[in-house]
């Protein structure tokens, strides 16, 4: 577990991962993505019909996943109409962007050779200029929220954390959730 | 890009009632969160790129949604700060818009 680092010729932020890793990450991005393009972004029962068939745009209340309202916090939080309005015009846009940035990761990882099987004892290398460097930084950041949010992550528990037993599967599901934030950490010092 | 709400425009206003007119433009705020899972050194990458704010400036802010629980980032229209909070949330940061005389 080596992280990012910047590679100074071209200057762009490179690591190498095991198959594992990559095949970890390339996980974890598809379950964000079908996160976010299950609980469809639909406007709730409260129009007629007609104009229900015909309202495109998004929903107006907060996601029911714990995890999608962290990814889409109510913008205005003393004023109900204005956050549905806001809601509407700008979560499906983000579901978007975000589903995008996961699948970024998955093709960076295959361009870069990851099998669709794992075969042991392969390395994959990824090389990432600024643009996909934000990207993936983007895509850390929400696997980070959503493990974190099902975890029940607090400021300040680490030392929690380090009393939980290694076979608990709580514990498994820190350690890689402690390894994203490593490689966040690197990413972000190497990129500029 | 985002010039953090400073205005830049090079015209001269005459009438004398700049200040007014100045308020009035830009009574609302983008207010960052804090949270328990985001970087200290993310979340000051991004004011730097999204915002185009200096370091010192940018590890000020960051400093302040981690220490008092929340910063305000930026200032201006309601529609300029629609987009900041819609490119926070893009970046996973925590992020709330209210008028700048709003009391909380």
């Amino acid at each position: 577990m080596t992280g990012f680092k910047r590679h100074r010729r071209s200057g762009t932020s490179v690591a190498t991962f095991t198959v594992f890793e990559a095949d970890l990450l390339r996980s974890l991005a598809a379950q964000l993505i079908e996160l976010l393009r299950n609980e469809s972004a639909i406007a709730p029962v409260e129009s007629d019909p007609l104009e229900r068939l015909l309202d495109f745009t998004g929903p107006t209340t907060e996601p029911e996943d714990p995890v999608l309202a962290r990814f889409f916090p109510t913008a205005y939080p003393d004023d109900e109409e204005s956050a549905g309005e806001f809601r509407r015009f700008t979560e499906s846009a983000l579901r978007e962007g975000k589903a995008g940035a996961a699948s970024t990761v998955i093709d960076t990882l295959e361009e870069a050779g990851l099998p669709p099987e794992p075969e042991d004892g392969l390395f994959i290398d990824v090389e990432l200029d600024d643009a996909a460097a934000m990207t993936w930084m983007r895509s850390f950041t929400d696997m980070r929220l959503a493990i974190a949010t099902r975890l029940g992550v607090e400021e300040g528990d680490e030392d929690y954390w380090a009393t939980v037993p290694d076979d608990d599967p709580r514990a498994q599901v820190h350690d890689i959730y402690d390894w994203l934030g490593y490689l966040q950490e690197t990413l972000v010092r190497s990129a500029h | 890009m985002h010039n953090g709400g400073v205005s830049t425009s090079p015209v001269e206003l005459e009438e004398p009632e700049v200040d007014d007119v100045t308020q009035l433009a830009s009574p609302w705020v983008t207010i960052v969160w804090n949270d328990p899972v985001n970087l200290m050194s993310y979340v000051t990458f991004v004011f730097q790129k999204y915002f185009g704010y200096g370091k010192q400036k940018a590890e000020k802010l960051m400093m302040e949604v981690h220490v008092d629980g929340r910063s305000v980032v930026s200032t201006g229209s309601r529609e300029e700060m629609e987009r900041d909070v819609q490119a926070l949330h893009g970046f996973g940061l925590w992020a709330t818009m209210q008028k700048s005389d709003a009391p909380g």
